[in-house]
């Protein structure tokens, strides 16, 4: 697929009386991953539940489709929202329990992610037993195997410490060049924008716009210590400071 | 603390507690007829074990249908005010001024109602056992975080599908927490139902034996009571812990 997959023309929302999304419009590809950097608080999570069918706008339009069809998203919330009454494997299969589709197939498919994630062996325990790095990685399971063309990723390594974090950027780029997908990352990390994606969007505090977009066309795999690496993240810090 | 001495202190106290009890009967010369002599308990405890038995059955029955009848009306009512603001609005200062009126004044009615069998017990059981099942339900209905129904939501999970797969699991430890409460409470509830009018269970064992100046057969009979509660509120922990049995993996 090529195209756009997602386009917001003059999107805006409040609660009440605070403006969170002033008029925003942008435009994202199929296949690209995008990512989205704003300040805490200016809106990212409240664009991501528009986008995911969840809230509507006050005012404009949110287009999500291919060819001219709808598609849906999967949405991976910022809070955990891991089931603890469920093992690990029949929270990562909720998306075909849901649709009614072969739980055995998805269970499966769910085991070969497990290898994949470093998960194996934990098919059987419960949330409540896998560190904060293993309920991250089984949410990814579960987006992913909600089987959409595109994933809205609420901070995903959000409260991971730097090693846990760094390895799952990895494990997550690998599933994507695996997978064919299309990824809107919501982050406030930086480095972790550039470190993945192939466009970069960055928005203002509240009420918030799209200040900023630029392509990250840096050659993967990316070093973490590249001066390139080290450049694009001086300046887009400087334009997040700007737009506080 | 161990094992042992979780077990081991309150043993101890409770002899030391009989200890003072029993010497002070003898000590005062108390008749029988006004406080019996632990020892005097056991025996007639044990001398009437049979009986004592079988009115703990009738007992059991009334408990247990009372908590049947209790919890699953409790929860219906939890999920229909859930569900309906307007019914919440309607019947919860209903329910709550239903448990202002007590349950002496409504059983001997049910006794007319319903006659002089397990039916009316049970009712009283139920109508004791319902309120904490329906708070607690309430509660975990409205446990899971916005987050975690927009996540399934956006699944395309139904109505439906969002109180199988989130709400009814999620409200389970609060509806154990209520159950643990009603439990007790119906144990209460079928007593009174039973001193009310009754012609066989516990209560109407306590009841005549009263009438008869068998304190010590009274006391056999609480003594019988305590332990049923004990053993329902066991196998409910048992059970609690099956169901529940995430909680406990930590
Ligand atoms: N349901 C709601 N009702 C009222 N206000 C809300 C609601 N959801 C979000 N807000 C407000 O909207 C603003 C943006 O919230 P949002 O969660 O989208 O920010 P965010 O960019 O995701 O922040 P963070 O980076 O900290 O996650 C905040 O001021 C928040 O208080
Ligand atoms: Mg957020």
């Amino acid at each position: 697929m090529s195209g756009t997959a997602i386009e917001v023309r003059d999107v805006a929302k409040s609660f009440e009386d605070v403006r969170v999304l002033a008029p925003l419009s942008f435009a994202i590809e199929w296949g690209a991953w995008s990512t989205i950097l704003g300040p805490s608080g200016c809106g990212k999570t409240t664009l991501l539940r528009i986008l995911a069918g969840l809230l509507e706008p006050d005012e404009g339009e949110v287009f999500i489709g291919a060819d001219g069809r709808d598609v849906a998203t999967a949405y991976l919330p910022q809070r955990d929202t891991l089931l603890p009454w469920r093992t690990a494997l029949d929270n990562a299969i909720l998306a075909s329990e849901i649709e009614g589709s072969s739980l055995r197939e998805a269970r499966a498919e769910a085991r070969t992610l497990f290898d994949h994630f470093g998960l194996s062996g934990f098919e059987f325990a419960y949330p409540s037993q896998l560190s904060g790095g293993m309920r991250q990685r089984l949410a990814l399971i579960r987006t992913f195997l909600a089987h959409r063309e595109l994933l809205l990723l609420d901070e995903p390594l959000g409260a991971l410490d730097p090693l846990t974090r760094a390895t799952l950027q990895d494990w997550l780029l690998d599933v994507w060049g695996e997978l064919h997908k299309t990824i809107l990352l919501v982050t406030h990390d930086v480095e972790e924008g550039l470190l993945l994606s192939d466009r970069i969007l960055v928005m203002s505090a509240r009420p918030a716009t799209i200040v900023h977009e630029q392509p990250v066309g840096l050659p993967r795999p990316r070093g973490r210590a590249s001066a390139e690496l080290a450049e694009g993240k001086g300046s887009l810090l400087g334009l997040l400071l700007e737009g506080r | 603390m161990n094992r042992l001495t979780s077990i081991a202190a309150p043993l101890a106290l409770l002899l030391v507690l009989l200890a003072v009890w029993e010497g002070s009967v003898w000590l005062f010369d108390v008749p029988h007829y006004i406080l019996p002599a632990p020892t005097r308990i056991a025996v007639a405890f044990v001398s009437h074990f049979s009986s004592l038995l079988g009115h703990a059955a009738v007992t059991l029955a009334e408990i247990v249908l009372g908590l049947l009848i209790g919890g699953l009306g409790g929860f219906a009512l939890a999920v229909a005010v859930f569900y309906s603001p307007i019914l919440e609005r309607a019947l919860y200062p209903l329910i709550i001024a239903s448990q202002m009126i007590p349950v002496f004044a409504i059983a001997p009615l049910l006794i007319v109602w319903m006659g002089y069998g397990l039916w009316p017990k049970a009712t009283v059981a139920a109508l004791i056992a319902f309120f904490p099942i329906v708070v607690n339900a309430s509660d975990g209905l409205r446990a899971p975080n916005e987050e975690t129904v927009e996540l399934l939501r956006s699944l395309g999970a139904s109505r439906w599908q969002l109180f199988w797969k989130l709400r009814l699991p999620a409200s389970l430890p609060t509806v154990f927490a209520g159950l643990k409460v009603a439990v007790t409470l119906s144990v209460v509830g079928a007593t009174i139902g039973e001193w009310v009018g009754a012609r066989r269970g516990l209560g109407y064992l306590m009841l005549q034996s009263n009438a008869l100046l068998r304190v010590d057969l009274v006391f056999a009979a609480i003594l019988m009571l305590s332990g049923l509660g004990l053993l329902l509120f066991g196998g409910l922990r048992i059970i609690e812990r099956r169901v529940l049995h995430w909680r406990g993996v930590e």
